[in-house]
């Protein structure tokens, strides 16, 4: 039990938080950042590879194609169906060869990277089936390479609703962070169980749960504002809308 | 400088198979806008795509401007596909760059440097008459414009050949007017060969030099217009003034008459009714510039049957005209 009234409380209940947060905000971040280098060409692929797709026949033929499609398509399935908590305890072993060690935000990166790449991979292939086919056609038929057609129309053209596919995944990753902090990785979880649960400290619950409840808005709200954004300066916004509704049918797996 | 040969397309497999392009041969020569006309399902898409194989022929080649792309590579076709430009029906725009950026899209493909971008493309959005909406976005267009923006980018890289899939198809008459006019400028001033598919005989008549009539993936009648408007029985001319299904009128010979070139100005019907001494009357007529020349065709009733009227209609044919009897007395 800790005494609210003794003197130290409230600077040791700001020192904790701050740290927490920091934390917090360091895993996301860099877990975000793992999400989109590695799930946006995944998501690409994964549209690239189907039957008629710009990658439908990798080294020139198309079985490679289908079974690149196939195992794509599996493995972010599997990743989305498999419940965090158990993913987190499962690639112990992984996180340790990665990092070095299970324990702390850094190793907590590795997981919330995992949990959220193919989250983030399939908002990024519904956001580009969204884009019209004749955009691609009219690339082709200026002799552009597949590789130009990809970073030059696909991926503008996609953009407001990969923007808002990806303040989907930031909040499912601030959500997932908060369980690693449970298990060994700091941050605000860890803040809400070691002081809020295990010593009943109302006032650390409360304000983590504020603190989380700020950066998920802000976040979100810096998401959704780019989103509208580019939306509106290409004139579709009733896509962009579209493509929210969509993905508000997937939520991430897990919790 | 677009010469297709025997290309055949078909689609799906089975019972489902379906056959776009039945063995299609086509020249178009440098300098022409070439129409090719046809029914919705005929395979006029699948064929102008097949020109840029954006749809790869199953059998047959395309030879443009000297290079069989049919035997190209990946590598090679892309870069012959910059010599080629295309404007699609509906416009295929990126909704994401402005109208600018849009022109420089084929620029960048093709690895021109920045400035000298900015200078291409605003020359030749001066050229389509969208100078001053260069950082507009498409959403912010109205669909003629939208289109002189897709013909903008077709043309930023210098191809010798334009391909337009229906491009006049979405818009209004009007527009189709105004963008069927800058393809005619386009392919004066530049020397541009067209290659271009619709639906609407207007098209045809409006701007090309050549046209052929697809029906069920073959080339039905193929010709230069002013040919084919004095080809007895063709199709294409049959639609290019329509005067509706031909009539019998009893005791009368009906027939049709074609003028084109030097004896479209000629009282050709006064002289006929005062030289025979017929009372010639007129059921229909249609009268349009084909190709820069006017032609027109006329529909006549000549009373008596086809004997009577023999030395009548000789002597029209005498005269240069083609004369087709439509209707009359069995004799």
């Amino acid at each position: 039990m800790i005494d609210s009234s003794s003197p130290d409380f409230w600077s040791d209940l700001v020192d904790v938080l701050l740290l927490g947060t920091g934390q917090t905000l360091y895993m996301v971040f860099f877990a975000l950042v793992f999400t989109i280098l590695i799930g946006l060409p995944i998501g690409i692929l994964l549209v690239g590879t189907e039957r008629g797709g710009l990658f439908e026949k990798p080294f020139g033929s198309r079985l490679v194609g289908q079974i690149l499609n196939r195992v794509l398509d599996f493995v972010v399935n599997l990743g989305r169906s498999v419940p965090f908590i158990i993913l987190m305890i499962a690639i112990i072993p992984f996180t340790r060869l990665v990092v070095g060690t299970f324990i702390g935000p850094t190793a907590a990166i590795v997981p919330l990277s995992l949990v959220a790449i193919p989250f983030f991979a399939r908002m990024v292939e519904i956001s580009i089936k969204e884009v019209d086919p004749g955009l691609g056609e009219a690339a082709h038929s200026l002799g552009a390479s597949r590789w130009q057609i990809v970073r030059k129309v696909l991926v503008p053209e996609a953009l407001p609703g990969m923007l808002l596919g990806l303040a989907t995944t930031v909040t499912s990753i601030i959500n997932f962070s908060a369980m690693v902090g449970v298990v060994a990785g700091g941050g605000l979880g860890n803040v809400a169980v070691t002081y809020g649960y295990q010593r009943y400290s109302t006032i650390h619950m409360v304000a983590v749960i504020i603190i989380i409840f700020v950066i998920v808005m802000i976040l979100q709200g810096i998401a959704t504002h780019f989103a509208k954004k580019f939306a509106r300066t290409s004139g579709g916004g009733s896509r962009a809308e579209v493509t929210e509704r969509k993905m508000a049918l997937g939520t991430p797996g897990g919790v | 400088m677009i010469s297709i040969k025997s290309v055949s397309k078909s689609f799906g497999s089975g019972a489902r198979r379906t056959v776009a392009l039945d063995s299609v041969s086509l020249d178009v020569p440098e300098g022409d806008i070439f129409g090719v006309v046809g029914q919705s399902g005929a395979g006029k898409s699948t064929l102008i795509r097949t020109v840029n194989l954006l749809e790869r022929p199953d059998s047959g080649t395309i030879t443009v401007n000297g290079r069989e792309l049919t035997a190209l590579g990946d590598n090679d076709l892309r870069v012959a596909r910059q010599g080629i430009g295309m404007v699609f029906q509906h416009f295929n725009l990126l909704s994401s760059r402005t109208v600018q950026g849009n022109v420089e899209l084929a620029l960048e493909v093709v690895g021109v440097e920045s400035r000298e971008r900015k200078r291409r493309s605003a020359e030749i959005l001066d050229l389509v008459g969208l100078g001053a909406k260069a950082s507009a976005f498409p959403s912010q267009l109205s669909g003629g414009q939208k289109q002189r923006v897709g013909i903008a980018r077709a043309l930023a890289a210098r191809p010798r050949v334009l391909l337009s899939d229906e491009a006049t198809s979405a818009l209004d008459p009007e527009t189709t007017r105004s963008i069927l006019e800058l393809l005619r400028t386009i392919n004066q001033d530049l020397g541009l060969t067209v290659l271009l598919i619709t639906h609407e005989m207007d098209v045809v008549k409006t701007i090309c030099d050549s046209a052929a009539l697809l029906e069920a993936g073959r080339i039905v009648e193929n010709g230069r217009l002013v040919e084919l408007i004095s080809t007895s029985g063709s199709r294409m001319a049959r639609d290019l003034f329509p005067l509706g299904a031909p009539e019998s009128i009893p005791g009368a010979t009906v027939i049709d008459i074609t003028f084109s070139g030097g004896n479209a100005d000629r009282p050709v019907i006064a002289q006929l009714a005062r030289d025979h001494a017929i009372d010639v009357s007129i059921l229909g007529a249609a009268i349009e510039t084909i190709a820069g020349n006017q032609a027109g065709r006329t529909r006549l009733a000549l009373p008596g049957d086809e004997m009577t009227n023999a030395a009548a209609i000789t002597d029209l044919r005498a005269q240069g005209l083609l004369v087709e009897i439509v209707g009359g007395e069995s004799a």
